[in-house]
């Protein structure tokens, strides 16, 4: 069988109760290295270490969220929110559920099919499935790449909003996104694995920051030196 | 209410056409009876079809319940277990290799002339197509939803019953509406290998007695019932499953 190595080794630290944002261009396995932290199927073999600061396990500790909204078409917005809970059999909370749906603006459509739903709220119901879970550690995969402009900065801000305090790790392909939400940054590309300075004010940064804008172009930069390089 | 009055408009003009040929080629009624003969010879003997038509009916209706059930409980269990799926699978494809009308003489000859050989024929028609319509259902789940689920921590049990067999009721719909289809053919094949009662049986009686505008006549009430249950299996899938079809499918009346 052909066997490819996906990537070299490398090492990446994320933070607690940080932001860590991984850049990267498409297809050099962002995605996969979430799903080895998510302790899912890879389709392939993985050799090395996913440890936690205090030892503990990980993928129990963990909740992920994609580009794609994943909200089950058959359930209501408040059961898709209610999940987790429907999922373990156990208890979920329907009242606190409720209140974070009243937080974001979609009381009125609580009881709602998601296909009635904008690709913005749905992704809003999807945010808050995933805080729902009260996991320590959030992953997530390019959530906000599907979404037009506007709706993509106003969701940046409200997922930092919600996802306070929790520690985050962010797949990107988006050099403005990860300017903006980054604590501790990252750079994927077919050669490995580097480190890259963010701005030194606390995220969210505003949209028209100096410092994040320099740092947006700057990753840019790196980006497009790596896609001159890749092999045609 | 518009696709009620275009199926009275469709149906409406195979009666004419019907009786047109009739009267164009003045075939002899014993070959071929018009509309207006068979309609009398079905108020002539209303109660002998209504009777034979109700055993036909109980075989249908129980034959398909239980082969819908027995198919979506195979489906399951071929989901769930690997060894199911290596030992079981390739049993159920070959087993299509024998047409089901090849061994109603031995269900019949198994089971008698009762009820009981022709229910067994329209559950193994109906099986078939439910079983492998759910079965791909099943595993054709979006594989983002089963990691969502997983990661959640649910279990296996729990990813079957919340994820898997909702994602998979429109797979089921349309099997179901196919098997809706094909579970008189297997009433009818098992009535014509041997039975005293059915609307298969009817035929074949009028037919030795040509008495042919009779069978014309439990013809027409089969295809009324076949149409019929079709109709409900669709209303069944468009109402109570609308829930768990995409909302294009709601519009398949």
């Amino acid at each position: 069988m052909g066997e490819q190595e996906l990537f070299a080794p490398l090492s990446l630290e994320v933070g607690a109760g940080e932001w860590t944002c991984l850049l990267g261009p498409s297809g050099v396995g962002k995605s996969t290295i979430l799903r080895l932290i998510a302790g899912l199927e890879i389709g392939g073999s993985f050799s090395g270490t996913i440890t936690a600061g205090d030892s503990g396990p990980v993928a129990s500790r963990v909740t992920f969220m994609a580009q794609d909204d994943l909200l089950l078409p058959w359930l209501s917005v408040l059961q898709n929110v209610c999940l987790g809970g429907r999922l373990r059999g156990g208890k979920s909370d329907p009242a606190r559920a409720m209140d974070l749906i009243s937080e974001v603006g979609l009381a009125k459509q609580a009881d709602q099919m998601p296909a009635t739903l904008s690709g913005g709220e749905r992704q809003r119901v999807a945010l808050l499935r995933t805080i729902m879970e009260d996991r320590p550690v959030i992953l997530l995969d390019e959530p906000f790449s599907a979404l037009d402009a506007g709706t993509r900065a106003a969701m940046q801000e409200l997922a930092a909003e919600l996802f306070a305090g929790r520690t985050v790790l962010l797949v990107t392909h988006d050099p403005a996104e990860a300017a903006r939400l980054a604590n501790r940054l990252y750079i994927l590309e077919r050669s490995g694995l580097s480190t890259a300075t963010p701005p030194e004010s606390a995220p969210v940064r505003a949209l028209n920051d100096p410092s994040t804008l320099v740092c947006q172009a700057h990753l840019l930069d790196i980006l497009r030196q790596s896609a001159w390089r890749r092999p045609a | 209410m518009r696709r009620a009055g275009t199926a009275l408009i469709v149906a409406a003009t195979v009666v004419l056409v019907w009786q047109g040929l009739v009267w164009a080629t003045g075939v002899p009624h014993f070959i071929l009876p018009g509309p207006l003969r068979v309609a009398a010879a079905i108020g002539d003997n209303i109660d002998l079809l209504g009777e034979h038509a109700l055993m036909t009916l109980i075989e249908i209706v129980v034959g398909l319940v239980l082969g819908t059930v027995l198919g979506a409980a195979t489906a399951i269990h071929l989901c769930l277990s690997k060894a199911a799926r290596t030992f079981i699978l390739p049993v159920l494809v070959l087993s299509q290799a024998i047409p089901v009308f090849a061994i109603a003489p031995i269900l019949t000859l198994w089971l008698g002339y009762g009820p009981e050989p022709k229910i067994l024929m329209t559950v193994l028609i109906v099986y078939f197509p439910i079983a492998s319509a759910c079965f791909d259902g099943l595993q054709a789940t979006p594989r983002g939803y089963l990691d969502l689920a997983r990661s959640m921590g649910a279990s296996r049990a729990r990813i079957m019953l919340r994820v898997r067999i909702p994602a998979s009721i429109p797979s089921f719909a349309t099997g179901l509406r196919l098997a809706a289809v094909y579970a008189p053919i297997g009433a009818i094949v098992g009535e014509w290998v041997g039975s005293s009662q059915g609307l298969g049986y009817l035929m074949l009686l009028a037919s030795g007695r040509a008495k042919i505008d009779l069978m014309f006549a439990a013809l027409a009430v089969l295809a009324v019932m076949t149409v019929v249950l079709r109709m409900l299996v669709n209303l069944f899938c468009t109402h109570a499953l609308a829930r768990w079809l995409p909302n294009s499918d709601a519009d398949r009346a």
